[in-house]
């Protein structure tokens, strides 16, 4: 028996600690939110934070993650800038078939907590290891400075408050 | 994701009307149904009934709560059908559109793409072959709500109209869609309904949201890969690494030891040959146990493809006379005062949709229910009764969202799914049956066939003094998509045209063409936009070479070339007044590329900015002009045009190629089978000519015309003609 915290609860679970925390998300928790996109951290589709860091779930064993916070994209309708970047998402019309998308919300959530205003090169290095098939790059790019800007502008609200 | 002929030439339209009937009935817990149904259909009777709970073969439920849910004929894998068709039913209903909702329907008859005859998503059809289906639906719903309407206010139905979802009446009478419903479900569905001047159009045409964006902005849409059931089981296969293999000896001594371990069994792969399926509790489980499986394959009397034996083979052929595929006269060849011979090679291309290949199964003692994101319904549903020997109205085929598919997901053989029928059936045979889920890996992805074909085009052009082309001798060389299947009738005299639509076209040169159909130990087939992925390449770059050899520019050639095409000429207009192409100066280093080409009836220009970065080429810039008739969604087309120009610009991409040796396919991830990742993305700018003609599809022509447009400019900064993709700008 393992215990991972994932999405802040304290989950139990049957898993050998080999396996790899997609699939104990997917197949144990009923997380199917967090994709199978490769199994070698090649394309991006499986990221989750690990303590606020972009990791990629199909190659970081549960032995690895004892005593850090998960958080996947069940999750992120419950997080500030998580949230901020699904609005985005949304409003720039990013999906098309939608599958890598749980990833690129993930990496792009990740970058835009540390960087708060990224230029194209940083967006380029944070996103590069998200692959999108359906080519939907380059409504990513502009999702992904829409919501810095209205980020930014709820920061400003709060600070004029 | 198929080829044009399959939804343009099979059934015609009136064909299904005469043979279906709408039909009304209610819903469960109220509500009107729109449906066609076949008559003598064994499931009609659920549809007929007062109290149905499960109506197979609705297109259109109303609620009483107001809400409009539209059932989609086709797969949704990201081309935006779950939005696109639901605005037809919409536009003529007069629909609130925050109320629609969409579904996607499972196998049934009724969902048969009026056109083409057979439930499938492809060909860019669905749009250009549903567009007056799901107007018609809409129109005829909408005219019930309104005959409900004016019986309620004992009116006469002509002074009735509707708006957002309500019926307005005189004196200022109002109805809610919701509040009509359960009395327009006991009405006559109408004959025959007036549809919309498109002038009153106030949802086709206007650029939608989709439907499903926030779904897959928060982890909620439901994949293929998502279907989880009580028990279920989650098996992977071993398949031999020569296609058509058979083990010679297996052992899975080792791999049953591991944990969550259930058992293992020989069943069919593709090609006749044979595999090992591996089943377990969960994934990781059956991945283990596939890894500690022994297993030693028996490959001796298989053809074994060598990718660079293939080529040169290839080009040996293309040297020769094949099969007469287009006749014309040639003779002025030998003596034309300028020539250009030109020999183009293309890679096996996988197709890698993001989500890899899955299927679930639920077998049972006479009943059979799968979830697929198949784009081939009719063809899938076919095969599950076949293999697992229940008829067809035993066989449930859920169509789920597919992460992608790019024409992987329609297969003659239906081979994923087939395979999976297999494993649950020697699953079912051991005592251990149940819900089973059938997972190939990325690896298995790549290495586990249906390719775009390697093709080898060889073009001998002469011209004379002023750039005219006198001749034009061409050859072709590369699989049969279609020998072998059940669409081979397709083919005429032994030619596959779907190797050389839409070459040299629609210029109007002579141009003969021969083709050589080898049979190589290599599935494949259609991959998005088909024949068009090499034969736009072979056409737009030998045209832009012709026009620098005419020391034309390449825009004005091709304009007097293409003549009276009107659609050719406002695409390509729209495209290059768009870019600045011969007005604005563009940074050092930088150079225009100009390409076009009509796929499945639409066009689509681009005039691209590209540059030379370190030894590597790069894409800067992208103008796109559209000409697909009527733009029902402007928003999908553009994503269209996003997605296949990105998707052309990671098949000119280092190591975006398969290949074999020994028979087997040598790469098997990401890391060795190359696609394009953000920082490839140019930036695209899309352009659609205004037009009130009948919609044509979008789904793949905007890729055939990007890779010629950016290697025409690459030749501008590198003076080398670029014949094969990847692009190698070292290539002698």
């Amino acid at each position: 028996m393992t215990t991972l915290n994932i999405n802040g609860a304290d989950k139990e679970l049957e898993a050998d600690g080999s396996m790899p925390l997609l699939w104990a998300l997917r197949e144990q928790l009923g997380l199917t939110g967090t994709k199978f996109g490769c199994g070698a951290a090649l394309c991006g589709a499986c990221t989750v934070h690990l303590d606020g860091q972009a990791i990629r779930s199909c190659i970081t064993p549960v032995s690895a993650i004892a005593g850090k916070k998960v958080t996947t994209i069940e999750a992120m309708e419950n997080d500030s800038v998580g949230k901020a970047v699904q609005a985005a998402w949304v409003r720039h019309d990013v999906p098309q078939c939608g599958y890598c998308q749980s990833g690129q919300v993930m990496s792009a959530t990740a970058l835009l907590r540390t960087n708060t205003n990224p230029t194209d090169a940083e967006i380029d290095a944070a996103m590069g290891g998200n692959i999108c098939r359906c080519g939907t790059y380059q409504r990513i790019r502009a999702a992904i400075k829409d919501a810095a800007k209205s980020l930014a502008a709820a920061k400003g609200e709060k600070h004029a408050a | 994701m198929l080829p044009e002929w399959m939804s343009a030439k099979a059934v015609a339209a009136e064909g299904l009307s005469r043979r279906t009937f709408l039909k009304a009935g209610a819903a469960a817990g109220g509500g009107l149904v729109l449906g066609f149904y076949l008559p003598g259909s064994g499931r009609l009777a659920l549809a007929a009934e007062a109290k149905p709970v499960y109506v197979p073969n609705a297109f259109l439920k109303i609620a009483p709560d107001n809400t409009v849910t539209v059932m989609v004929n086709r797969l949704e894998f990201g081309q935006g059908v779950q939005t696109g068709l639901p605005m037809l039913i919409a536009e003529e209903l007069d629909a609130d559109w925050s109320l629609v909702r969409s579904e996607l329907a499972p196998a049934e008859d009724v969902y048969k793409d009026p056109v083409a005859g057979m439930q499938m998503t492809g060909g860019s059809s669905a749009i250009k072959n549903s567009f007056m289906q799901y107007r018609e639906i809409g129109a005829k719903a909408r005219a019930m709500l309104i005959t409900a309407a004016a019986q309620q206010w004992n009116v006469n139905p002509k002074q009735c109209r509707t708006e957002n979802s309500m019926v307005l009446g005189p004196n200022a009478k109002k109805a809610s869609y919701g509040s009509l419903v359960d009395a327009a479900a006991k009405l006559p569905i109408p004959e025959k309904v007036t549809l919309k001047d498109p002038k009153q159009f106030r949802i086709i045409g206007r650029p939608t949201p989709r439907l499903d964006a926030a779904a897959k902005s928060s982890g909620k849409q439901q994949f293929g890969m998502d279907v989880q059931l009580p028990g279920m089981k989650v098996a992977m296969v071993a398949r031999p690494p020569v296609f058509g293999g058979k083990p010679a000896k297996w052992d899975a001594a080792k791999a049953k030891a591991i944990k969550g371990m259930v058992d293992a069994f020989e069943v069919p792969t593709e090609r006749g040959g044979k595999g090992i399926a591996i089943v377990a509790n969960g994934y990781w489980a059956a991945k283990q146990g596939r890894d500690a499986l022994e297993v030693e394959w028996n490959t001796a009397s298989l053809k074994k493809v060598d990718s660079a034996k293939q080529l040169t083979d290839y080009k040996a052929l293309a040297g020769k006379p094949g099969l007469l595929a287009k006749e014309a006269d040639i003779s002025k060849l030998e003596s034309a005062p300028k020539k250009i011979v030109a020999e183009y090679e293309f890679p096996y291309l996988a197709h890698a949709p993001m989500e890899p290949l899955n299927c679930t199964v639920d077998l049972k003692d006479g009943a059979c229910t799968v979830w697929a994101g198949s784009q081939f319904q009719t063809v899938d549903r076919e095969a599950v009764a076949r293999v697992s020997g229940l008829k067809l109205e035993q066989v449930t085929l859920n169509t789920v969202a597919a992460g992608g598919g790019f024409g992987r997901r329609a297969v003659a053989t239906s081979d994923y799914i087939v395979e999976a029928i297999h494993v649950a059936k020697a699953l079912k045979a051991s005592g251990k049956g149940g819900p089973l889920k059938v997972i190939w890996s990325r690896e298995d992805d790549i290495k586990g066939g249906y390719y775009r074909p390697s093709v080898v085009h060889r073009a001998e052009i002469g011209v004379d003094a002023k750039g005219k082309v006198l001749a034009w001798n061409h050859t072709a060389v590369g699989q049969s998509l279609l020998a072998g299947t059940p669409f081979e009738k397709w083919m005429k005299d032994g030619v596959d045209g779907t190797l050389i639509e839409g070459l040299g076209e629609p210029y109007e040169m002579p141009l003969k063409v021969n083709v050589h159909h080898p049979d190589e130990n290599v599935p494949v087939l259609w991959w998005r936009s088909v024949g068009a992925t090499h034969t736009a390449y072979v056409t737009e770059t030998l045209i832009d070479e012709l026009a620098h050899l005419a020391g034309r520019d390449p825009v004005a050639y091709r304009r007097e070339l293409a003549g009276s095409d009107k659609r050719y000429l406002a695409a390509l207009d729209a495209a290059v007044k768009n870019s600045g192409y011969g007005k604005k100066t563009l940074p050092k280093g930088h150079a225009w590329g100009v390409a076009i080409h009509k796929s499945f009836n639409s066009y689509v220009a681009y005039v691209v900015e590209a540059s030379v970065e370190n030894g590597a080429p790069k894409l800067h810039k992208v103008t796109a002009g559209v000409h697909c008739n009527r733009a029902v969604n402007p928003l999908s087309i553009e994503a269209q045009v996003e997605g296949a120009v990105l998707m052309a610009v990671g098949t000119t991409l280092p190591g975006s190629a398969v290949t074999l040796k020994a028979g087997v396919v040598e790469q098997q991830n990401f890391s060795d089978f190359m696609v394009a990742r953000l920082p490839d993305m140019p930036q695209v700018s899309v352009h659609i000519v205004p037009s009130g003609e009948a919609p044509t599809g979008m789904g793949e022509p905007g890729f055939p015309p990007l890779a010629p447009a950016y290697a025409n400019a690459l030749f501008k900064l590198t003076g080398k003609r670029l014949r094969k993709l990847p692009f190698d700008l070292n290539q002698a």
